[in-house]
């Protein structure tokens, strides 16, 4: 056990735990943050990406022992920005949401792609998202959903 | 919730045998063992085929097959208990062949004795296909607690009443003792049709021994290793060829492995014997087919259920067929489609209108795949261009509807005008959570924001039956649009109404289930999908680099909904195809977690056109018929015919994976 402190979805915290204990695990049962899911527990399928210092993980392979004073930001942390705003709407005009489960994960890696490289080309979308599995859709409706974001948001990023 | 404990199951680490016995640690405080000792009732899942119990009965039939429960507080005391418990097995040899058979069924459609007597020429071939993973993104998992005597169960699960009723069976309770309640589910695919019942009862047993809420989600690996998945199989085809060079019959022998136990696989064996005709019409078939027993983990329910396996080979076969009565395949194809008026597989009829034509007219020009085809025939291009014509027949097989399910909707108008779609129907990403409250906001002509749509609880909604089958709309939406024209023409404002329906079949449909006679389905759904492939000679490796779909769904209720459904099940179907390889060894998995079983990226993806032609169905709500698994079946055929043509080679299996497009390559030359 040992206090360890980082920041999350822009607050400082402590949590007094096990350093080897998975960052995903510390997010959704010590802070309730369950927008973060639990595809694969391997780093194969993006369902718990999250933010660390603006660039996109897995919480699942994370520990929490190497995130001390590190920035975390979480769907929900990130649910407050101007930037999710628009990455939602697009994300739902598109209609690249259908059963939503991979959805935060994308939404992630969207804000991590956008926040390097605000005009991405379609190809450096598919490289930014291909850590990111989704079984529903076949991907074309949330590369429209980033483009159409990447549109809107001009400036933002 | 309060108190919640956990629970992970004990699997069995053989194949086939018997367990001489189980030592258990003694346990702490608070920690117990659950297994078949503690059943209140009966150990079977209750599910078509009664076959299977859900804490092993001490036979062991596959590998991971579930055998107790260790339920406690702590996850890591819990795992140490898993570790400490041994068990002795006598080890037994497993069955892998095609030697035990337990369901046998035969059909015949005019006379194809005699249409193969007076061949001029007889063509058979032998087609295989591969196990797929559902790989659903959200793995199987459950919540439950007892109040009083009550059991509830909250679940990832596609058919609430399907597990609320084999709960109930497994308990020997009254139905008003269990409650089942769904939770946001992630897209299934059939994965949790079938499979989540046999959770729900391990855990009402459990529950009913420690009376705490306890939690039991399944690890990725333990998930793909002991879940059900889309049924391997072996087709033989013959076909009867007359002097024109048409087929006058096909002979077809199915067999589809369906693991340790039966479950489903009787209905999705009877799904891909009537399939066999594909698109086309014969006028004579006969039709054999088995399920086979292995000592393999079962396999169940996946999105098109028995239809994606005989549409490859009967596509394949049709192609290769022409190629060997040295005839154009698209002309020959297009020469024998179903029509209008024609005696479907099992001598019903196609009363509706039928598309086909303008599908494949549409599906073709918009991929330019006659001039590609030609250009892709030269050697040394290693590219190719496949099409598929496929249907689906929508809704249950044959009486179904009518003599199992008795479906039942309501809609509950409340004093303040808000009207609830009271249904057993689960969106597990497919929109209906969108499409059924549109479909009432049109026919009341009401906000849409004024039609509730939650998420079903068996406690409050009727038994609309499985959501499976892309029966929902059709048939589902179908009662909701009937009792939303009956709650207009009778609505009272400031008063509270209710409206149930329930399904009666169109008197024009007979079914007779054990002779395949008559209208397997009211009506179906068509589609044309064509897909361009380029396949590196080096590493083998195949490329998609276009997909044009064509369909026909009746009416789509919502545009982006069905194109989404398109894009989604083509991705599905072409990847089963190519893609997805999964495959057991003497009853060992050998793909065990998403590492291993690659599915597609948006690397693996390309452009998608998808095209719908309006053919409005009268008994859908606004003509719409099912669109769910349609789209996934012409997938795999479309991209193996690509392939084929890319490196001029006959492929008779899926996956076609880059192993084995190297040793088709290498084959003869
Ligand atoms: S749960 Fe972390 S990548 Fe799948
Ligand atoms: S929307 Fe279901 S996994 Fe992506």
């Amino acid at each position: 056990m040992m206090m360890i402190k980082f920041i999350l979805n822009g607050e400082h915290v402590e949590i007094e735990s096990d350093p080897s204990r998975r960052l995903l695990d510390v997010l959704r049962s010590d802070f309730n943050l369950i927008g973060v899911k639990e595809g694969c527990g391997e780093g194969e399928c993006g369902a718990c990406s999250i933010l660390l210092n603006h660039h996109v993980v897995n919480s699942c392979l994370l520990p929490l022992g190497n995130i001390i004073n590190q920035e975390i930001m979480t769907i929900e942390g990130f649910k407050t920005t101007k930037r999710y705003q628009i990455i939602e709407q697009a994300y739902i005009d598109a209609g690249a949401v259908q059963c939503g489960f991979c959805t935060p994960g994308m939404v992630m890696a969207t804000e991590s792609l956008l926040h390097m490289n605000p005009s991405p080309s379609d190809f450096e979308i598919k490289i930014a998202l291909s850590g990111s599995l989704c079984r529903c859709t076949g991907y074309n409706m949330i590369i429209e959903a980033v483009k159409i974001a990447a549109e809107r948001g001009e400036g933002l990023w | 919730m309060k108190d919640m404990m956990y629970a992970k199951t004990i699997r069995s680490k053989i194949v086939k045998g018997t367990i001489k016995s189980i030592t258990i640690p003694p346990l702490p405080e608070g920690y117990f063992t659950v297994s078949r000792e503690d059943i209140l009732s009966k150990n079977i899942v209750k599910i078509i085929f009664e076959d299977m119990p859900y804490y092993s009965t001490g036979e062991i039939n596959h590998l991971n097959e579930p055998i107790m429960l260790v339920v406690g507080s702590d996850m890591e005391i819990i795992k140490q208990i898993v570790d400490e418990i041994k068990i002795e097995y006598s080890e037994e040899n497993g069955v892998f062949d095609e030697s035990q058979k337990t369901i046998a069924y035969h059909f015949k459609k005019g006379n194809p004795k005699r249409a193969f007597k007076n061949a001029e020429k007889v063509i058979e071939m032998t087609y295989h296909t591969g196990l797929q993973e559902q790989a659903y993104i959200e793995p199987q998992g459950f919540i439950v607690y007892e109040e009083d005597e009550k059991v509830t169960l909250i679940g990832s699960i596609q058919c609430p009443y399907y597990v609320k009723n084999a709960v109930v069976y497994a308990l020997g309770c009254s139905s008003d003792q269990v409650r089942v309640i769904q939770a946001a589910v992630g897209g299934a695919f059939g994965g949790k049709e079938e499979y989540p019942s046999l959770i729900a009862c391990q855990l009402a047993v459990a529950v009913k021994k420690v009376h705490k809420p306890i939690k039991l989600i399944f690890e990725r690996e333990e998930d793909i290793l002991s879940t059900t998945k889309r049924h391997p199989s072996r087709i033989t085809l013959k076909a009867a060829i007359n002097e024109l060079n048409n087929v006058t019959s096909i002979s077809a022998d199915i067999a589809i492995d369906g693991g340790a136990y039966t479950g489903l696989s009787s209905v999705v064996l009877s799904r891909a014997m009537i399939a066999v005709s594909g698109a086309y019409t014969f006028e004579n078939l006969e039709v054999l087919g088995h399920v086979i027993k292995t000592n393999t983990v079962p396999n169940g329910a996946f999105r098109g259920f028995g239809a994606p396996q005989m549409f490859f080979a009967i596509e394949m076969f049709m192609h290769h067929i022409a190629k060997e009565t040295h005839q154009d395949s698209f002309a020959f194809r297009m020469r024998h489609i179903a029509r209008q008026g024609d005696k479907t597989s099992t001598s019903g009829t196609f009363r509706d209108p039928i598309l086909l034509e303008d599908l494949i007219r549409v599906a073709t020009e918009k991929s330019k795949y006659h001039s590609k085809a030609l250009a892709y025939s030269q050697p040394g291009i290693y590219k190719g261009i496949g099409m598929s014509i496929f249907l689906h027949g929508c809704g249950f097989t044959g009486s179904g509807e009518s003599t199992h399910i008795k479906a039942q909707v309501k809609l509950l108008k409340t004093k303040d005008g808000l009207v609830h779609i009271l249904v057993a129907a689960v969106d597990m990403g497919q929109g209906i959570k969108t499409t059924l409250p549109k479909i009432v906001s049109q026919i009341l002509e009401i906000p849409i924001e004024r039609c509730i749509f939650n998420y079903p609880d068996t406690d409050n909604v009727p038994d609309s039956g499985p959501t499976v089958a892309s029966r929902t709309i059709m048939i589902v939406g179908g009662l909701v649009a009937r009792a939303a024209k009956e709650l207009k023409e009778n609505w009272i404002d400031n008063l509270e109404q209710i409206v149930t329906k329930r399904y009666v079949q169109p008197s024009y449909i007979k079914y007779d289930e054990s002779k395949f006679k008559g209208d397997a389905y009211p009506a179906y759904s068509w589609g044309v999908s064509v897909v361009e492939v380029s396949v590196d000679p080096i590493t083998y490796q195949t490329k998609i680099l276009n997909v044009v779909s064509a369909y026909d769904v009746g009416k789509e209720i919502d545009e982006r909904i069905i194109q989404g459904q398109a894009e989604g099940g083509i991705v599905q179907g072409i990847a089963y195809g190519y893609l997805e390889n999964m495959s057991a060894n003497k009853g060992v998995i050998k793909q065990k977690n998403l590492t291993d079983y690659i599915i597609p990226t948006t690397l693996d993806v390309s452009k998608m056109s998808t095209y719908i032609l309006d053919n409005p169905y009268q008994y859908g709500p606004f003509g719409a018929k099912g669109a769910g698994e349609l789209t996934l079946i012409g997938g795999a055929p479309a991209v193996a015919l690509a392939i084929q043509m890319a490196i001029n080679k006959n492929i008779t299996k899926i996956p076609v994976t880059p192993e084995y497009v190297m040793e088709l390559m290498h084959d003869d030359d």
